[in-house]
């Protein structure tokens, strides 16, 4: 399938303006998650630049890959890739979490081209993939569903039950990603409710596991873009990723997924994202 | 209604592939002929309703149009939130159906009795709510339902309100006027209006009139024929096997008053606020919480009296 939308861009530096977005966006909105939207950074650069077919003068052209965030707190990353992508335009991102706004905290598609299903409560992604797969399976259409959960989400009973259901149904057209940054809402997954042995959990549910280093675009690359049928069955990549990714101290502190970057906070923030992109630029 | 439901859903899915049938896992013999004879359109889901709903409303917004099929409060208070965030908020053509409306599975106890589905679906912004009250009824509003796009709910009853066939009186959205009458208006929903007609006619052997409406379509809610009922009759009287908190009582209430037209007199014939704690067949049941044909009458009679229903 050729995609309207040319798949080769530099994905680091997608993920990095997704993650500068970010920042200036909870900034400005005095909102929670950064810490979220940094962790999957990476992740929604490789899919956003270099695996999801795409079409943003046609956001519901029919043969596009379908991708649902799950983890709906962390919309402003898609926000940021979609206008990234040419989707809206940038200076758009500016009014989220504002009075009025169509971006809301988590991700909504009403009034926002681009954007697949509207998710915030966890544990719905995943299902609404399913039927998607299983709808492309019926109309035997070429394209592939995406979701991204986040780890505290697969405490939710319902991912269970998709999981389930995906892997007797063999869809093959679907790719999930889990957002591995091992904290949680208040406290480390391991503390709150342990997903170990993760893997060898979505093995025995019948998929297929790949884990990936979650900031290593080459890998994400190779893990994610899997072509529809390619496995026999669903696939499930474990990216083991840094909550807070990017700024040194918002790595790995549960603080740091609802606290709002104000003052030397979002100034240090903006300045590391730039030094680590000058770094890698030149 | 259930076997009408399914005779005529398999109508609508052999003219139309995009028909998909998910079921819970559960109606066994009811469903076996439809399985059978449309195996690409049918999908046993497993015991897993939240996500049965979640994958409904994708299939949906990929094109088809789906149904889910389950016990009483299995396609709704337990996926509640499927319906609400996924089906509702995405417009999705998905239609939830309740087999087991009210007390139709009596003996089975609390867990299995839809009490509180009308009130709690109504809420739901965009959900249209249906309830049929005969099985022919019930064919007419699956195929009227099938032409509407987004969220639908769709409540079957074990009972039945035993009319004749009336096609041309049955319109998705307008309520049917089952009797005229100026003393009294009784509100109806489901097949509860055989309780309703029982209790008319008594009325009328002590010389006094009741109008009938039957609302077999709570959402969108079909005010005029309130309205003018509130004008015209002495007072009104809803009917529903399902909790008075919000259902049919709730909605007829507002309407009157949002509508500017106070009923004379109102009260409300349904389940009192509480769990039932006994089981027993649904007549049984009717009786013990207050809502056959005797306690409408004398509901009717102390309301026209001035006293409290």
């Amino acid at each position: 399938m050729t995609a309207p939308l040319a798949n080769a861009i530099d994905t680091r530096r997608l993920a990095h303006a997704i993650r500068r977005h970010a920042v200036e966006m909870t900034h400005l909105g005095k909102s929670s998650h950064v810490g979220s939207v940094l962790s999957l950074a990476d992740i929604l650069g490789v899919l956003y630049g270099r695996v999801l077919a795409l079409d943003p003068t046609a956001p519901k052209w029919p043969e596009r890959d379908r991708f649902i965030l799950s983890k709906g707190h962390a919309g402003a990353g898609v926000y940021a890739a979609l206008a990234e992508r040419g989707f809206m335009p940038v200076e758009q991102l500016r009014t989220h979490y504002q009075n009025g706004s169509k971006l809301s905290g988590h991700v909504s598609h009403k009034g926002v081209p681009g954007v697949e299903f509207s998710t915030g409560s966890l544990g719905h992604g995943l299902s609404v993939g399913a039927g998607m797969a299983l709808a492309a399976k019926r109309q035997s259409k070429p394209f592939r569903v995406f979701v991204v959960l986040s780890d505290g989400e697969c405490d939710e009973g319902s991912n269970w039950e998709a999981i389930l259901f995906a892997a007797h149904h063999r869809l093959d057209n679907l790719v999930v990603a889990v957002d591995y940054n091992k904290i949680q809402s208040l406290a480390p997954v391991s503390e709150t409710l342990a997903l170990e042995p993760f893997a060898d959990k979505w093995r025995a549910f019948g998929w297929h596991v790949a884990e990936v280093d979650g900031h290593d675009h080459d890998a994400l690359l190779a893990a994610l873009d899997v072509p529809s049928g390619a496995r026999g069955k669903p696939s499930m990549v474990i990216c083991h990723t840094v909550k807070g990714k990017g700024v040194s101290f918002m790595e790995n502190q549960v603080l740091w997924h609802y606290r709002t970057p104000q003052g030397d906070e979002y100034r240090t923030a903006c300045a590391e994202l730039d030094a680590a992109k000058g770094q890698a630029d030149a | 209604m259930r076997d009408a439901f399914i005779a005529e859903l398999s109508a609508l899915a052999e003219q139309d592939p995009s028909v998909v049938l998910i079921t819970g896992d559960l109606g066994f013999g009811v469903l076996t002929d439809f399985a059978a004879r449309f195996p690409d359109q049918f999908v046993n889901a497993g015991v897993a309703e939240q996500n049965m709903t979640g994958l409904a409303c994708g299939l949906a917004l990929e094109g088809h149009k789906v149904y889910t099929y389950s016990i009483g409060n299995f396609t709704t208070l337990r996926c509640l939130e499927q319906l609400r965030n996924d089906v509702c908020y995405h417009e999705a053509n998905v239609t939830a159906v309740a087999v087991g409306g009210g007390f139709s599975y009596g003996q089975l106890g609390m867990s299995h009795f839809a009490t509180e589905d009308l009130a709690i679906l109504r809420a739901l912004p965009g959900m249209t709510v249906i309830a049929p009250s005969d099985a022919w009824e019930t064919r007419l509003l699956t195929r009227q339902m099938a032409a509407l796009p987004g969220g639908k709910y769709l409540r079957l009853d074990k009972g039945a309100a035993g009319l004749p066939e009336t096609p041309e009186d049955v319109t998705l959205g307008k309520i049917r006027q089952i009797r005229g009458g100026g003393d009294i208006t009784l509100v109806t929903i489901g097949a509860i209006l055989f309780e309703a007609l029982a209790a008319a006619d008594a009325l009328a052997a002590r010389g006094i009139a009741a109008r009938i409406l039957s609302v077999h379509t709570l959402k969108p809610l079909d005010a005029a024929p309130l309205l003018a009922a509130a004008r015209e009759t002495g007072a009104m009287l809803t009917v529903e096997e399902h909790s008075v908190v919000g259902g049919l009582a709730g909605a007829v209430a507002e309407a009157c008053l949002l509508g500017g037209v106070a009923p004379k007199r109102f009260g409300a014939i349904g389940l009192a606020d509480c769990y039932p704690t006994i089981v027993g067949d649904q007549n049984y049941l009717r009786t013990a919480y207050g809502m056959d044909a005797a306690a409408i009458e004398r509901a009717a009679l102390a309301l026209m009296q001035g006293k409290e229903a």
